[in-house]
């Protein structure tokens, strides 16, 4: 027993079979998200008190066909119900049987039940089964199938009383095994059980069977197993066929005796009536970019005012504190480095929420499953799966929620290709710095009649972002190495209405990972750039008033610019305009100079910071902050080495260039290290786009200077 | 002897055997086993992949899948 003592449960069950809902129901808000040992997968468990007043805990294992795993997060199953040493492993399971498709949700029971941990099936959608004029009963099912049954209604949460009484009755165990481990491997199955001291035979021969995935055992317990499956002639696959076979077999048969079917598939029917709409080959595409289009506007448009709240909030938040507290490095840290960095990780929650508020919609419903449907062809040509598309359409608006989004993809492959190379898609956090730009190099010229020259090229960034993303992934289908084979093998669920209480675990859920993950990470750097901005080397910034000043009466300057010069002065002589000046060599070919370098820098936190820096270095005024007023300062500042503008053609082009693909977002970092459980992927990121990024610009201005 | 991704939509067949280890294990899981019946239901816009009516459910596959199903 860990800490918590009371009843330990572990909920299994089909994709589909109404898993989320019944979890949702039995633990309501009591849950937590946690990490499994070594996967990229959240354990999320929860906690509720059964009719008795034994308190409860429950872990929702994430949804599989059978225990034999094929991804990474299906090899959670297994790894938490044969473990009797791990603190996660369950006293009682519960299995959550679909009722509309007995048969193969069975198999999954049957595997899980022969395991030897007490097991009690949840009957979820029999009210389905019965529109299909299907009749179950519920006693030859549990004669058949040696179990305690408890009909529910995960959706309206009916049947839970049931279910949490039946599960502080003792439990009884079957006569046998539903499958007989031993027939197959007489010798092996022996062997093992007693090495490891285990009482059941089908666990015993699933240690044979999934030996290099199990995390606990030692490389000498593995070698153990390996070389007695050399000598007993032990396959896996054709043991495993032959198991799998059997089991249906077995079903089949006990099956006649519990479903009497008038079949008439009256859902089936109605699902094929929309499919035929939504998979039509004109209709279906015109509705998915509709349905994209929706998406898109409402994450830009919806998000807008919340964002603008929280920004609003924090920059105030900040401002108070300033007012109200001493003076001191440790306010201006809380206010200048906390809360903007604060700011800066709530500020994406709006647009989270609705992303997952959206994809939640469309998997509850089943629609999901078509999208990939329809694009899988399209997507496989460029190494990516239908899967990928949602993710990439999201990357758009924001790719922080869209690589959240990439979980449902099971190939690791196709999975990691889509996390790299979405933040190449135009975020919504380069609109800004794409605005400024374009206005400042691009005369704004009606093309063609009816197009504005300035909307084109903007178009034209977001068209590049994505060729960028396509090519990427076409270039990584040839150097990565598949883990595990792609395949495509996929239910297509019926349509059904979305369950609103799901949706909204959903966006609490992500948008709480989100802040607890990646929020730290994000917090911690933007402190680290606000200490590089705000302190600089020797005298020249220590004296940075009085050199201000002085500066102002000699120059004859108006005293009310005294702010904005001397944090432009602190700005140019701290560690980041340090940094700016040193990476000068290296941006010049660019066209940049440290100003530019310095924003280059600030900007690494977060693409939208390019303008404040911008603004704060030309000193602008911060009650002046507007557009227009950095766009003017920008085309006032003279090259020094030609006395031509500094902001040309050539310089803007390139910039554009740069912050299409650069990867200047530690919160998408956060996010990919927390996604893929190491640094190598966001390292390479970060080194592979910023390399486009430099290439891209140095071409670009070496062309058009 | 034919295979499923040859089937147009409403054909039905039974399934007799597969040639691919690797996917045959996934597709037993699903139920699709030998001497079971499968109807082709729909595939998608571009041909590929296709949808099965399986043991009670609708089931999408590639057609480079579905190829490695025999059916009697």
């Amino acid at each position: 027993m860990t800490e918590h003592a009371g009843l330990k449960i572990a909920l299994v069950g089909n994709p589909n079979a109404g898993k989320t809902s019944l979890f949702n129901q039995l633990t309501g808000l009591k849950q937590k998200v946690g990490n499994f040992p070594g996967v990229t997968m959240d354990k999320i468990s929860g906690s509720f008190k059964l009719t008795d007043g034994t308190p409860a805990t429950i872990i929702d294992l994430p949804g599989t066909y059978s225990i034999y795993p094929r991804s990474m997060d299906e090899r959670v199953v297994f790894d938490v119900l044969s473990d009797s040493t791990a603190k996660d492993y369950p006293d009682v399971i519960i299995v959550i049987v679909d009722a509309s498709s007995l048969e193969r949700n069975l198999l999954l029971f049957t595997e899980v039940r022969d395991l030897g941990i007490p097991t009690i099936m949840a009957l979820n959608m029999v009210e389905v089964a019965k529109k299909e004029k299907k009749s179950i009963s519920v006693k030859a099912l549990e004669r058949e199938f040696e179990t305690k049954v408890v009909c529910i209604n995960a959706r309206k949460g009916l049947g839970l009383e049931k279910l949490k009484k039946a599960l502080t009755e003792k439990i009884t165990e079957p006569a046998e095994a539903f499958f007989q481990a031993k027939s197959l491997s007489p010798e092996i199955v022996p062997i093992i059980k007693e090495r490891f001291d285990l009482k059941n035979d089908y666990l015993a021969y699933q240690y044979a069977q999934q030996t290099y995935s199990k995390q606990f055992l030692s490389n000498g317990e593995k070698k153990f197993i390996a070389d007695a499956k050399v000598k007993y002639n032990f396959c896996d696959r054709q043991f495993q066929t032959r198991e799998t076979v059997e089991r249906y077999q077995g079903i089949r048969k006990k099956l006649q005796s519990v479903i009497n079917d008038h079949g008439k598939d009256i859902n089936e029917t109605r699902s094929n009536k929309i499919d035929r709409i939504l998979t039509h080959k004109v209709y279906g595409y015109a509705i998915f970019f509709t349905i994209l289009f929706l998406l898109f506007q409402s994450i830009f448009k919806w998000a807008e005012p919340f964002m603008d709240m929280i920004d609003f909030g924090f920059a105030r938040l900040s401002f108070l504190t300033k007012q109200y507290l001493p003076d001191g490095a440790l306010t201006n840290l809380i206010a200048e480095g906390v809360i903007p960095g604060l700011g800066g990780v709530l500020i994406f929650i709006p647009q989270i929420a609705l992303l997952f508020c959206f994809i939640s919609i469309l998997e509850e419903s089943g629609y999901m499953a078509r999208v990939v449907f329809l694009m899988d062809k399209i997507m496989r040509k460029f190494g990516l799966n239908g899967k990928s598309v949602v993710p990439l359409i999201s990357g758009v608006a924001c790719a922080i929620p869209a690589i959240m989004a990439t979980r449902n993809i099971e190939s690791w492959k196709d999975r990691l290709i889509t996390i790299f190379v979405t933040p190449l898609m135009s975020c919504s956090a380069r609109l800004p710095v794409y605005a400024i730009l374009i206005a400042l190099v691009v005369p704004s010229r009606t093309v063609m009649g009816i197009f504005n020259l300035q909307g084109l090229v903007l178009m034209g960034m977001y068209l590049l972002g994505f060729v960028a993303a396509i090519l990427s992934a076409l270039m990584m289908k040839y150097i990565l190495k598949a883990k595990d084979r792609s395949y495509f093998i996929m239910e297509l669920p019926i349509y059904r209405w979305p369950k609103w209480k799901n949706v909204w675990f959903t966006i609490f859920g992500k948008s709480k990972t989100f802040v607890l993950e990646a929020g730290k990470i994000i917090l911690a750097i933007s402190i680290i750039l606000w200490v590089l901005a705000s302190y600089g080397p020797g005298e020249k910034f220590d004296n940075a008033k009085e050199i201000v000043k002085k500066e102002l009466e000699t120059n004859q300057i108006a005293a009310a610019d005294y702010e904005n010069r001397l944090s432009s002065y602190k700005l140019e002589h701290s560690y980041a305009g340090r940094l700016g000046k040193m990476i000068e060599p290296a941006i010049q070919p660019l066209g940049y100079d440290w100003k530019i370098g310095i924003a280059l820098i600030t900007s690494f936190a977060a693409r939208e910071v390019f303008v404040g820096t911008i603004a704060t270095i030309y000193s602008v005024g911060a009650e002046e902050e507007s557009e227009s007023t950095i766009k003017d300062k920008l085309r006032a500042e003279v090259n020094p080495a030609t006395g031509e503008p500094m902001y040309s053609l050539a310089l803007g082009v390139s910039l554009l260039i740069f912050y299409a693909f650069a990867m200047q977002c530690m919160s998408t970092l956060a996010v990919v290290y927390r996604e893929t459980k190491t640094w190598k992927w966001p390292i390479l990121q970060l080194i592979y786009m910023s390399g486009i990024a430099y290439l891209g610009a140095l071409l670009a201005y070496q062309l058009l200077k | 002897m034919c295979s499923l991704a040859e089937l147009k939509p409403g054909q039905t067949g039974v399934v007799k055997s597969f040639n691919d280890e690797y996917l045959s294990l996934k597709l037993l899981e699903m139920g699709v086993l030998p001497g079971t019946e499968v109807e082709m239901k729909f595939a998608a816009p571009l041909g590929d992949p296709i949808c099965i009516r399986v043991s009670g459910y609708n089931l999408s596959l590639r057609l480079d899948e579905a190829k490695t199903i025999s059916l009697a």
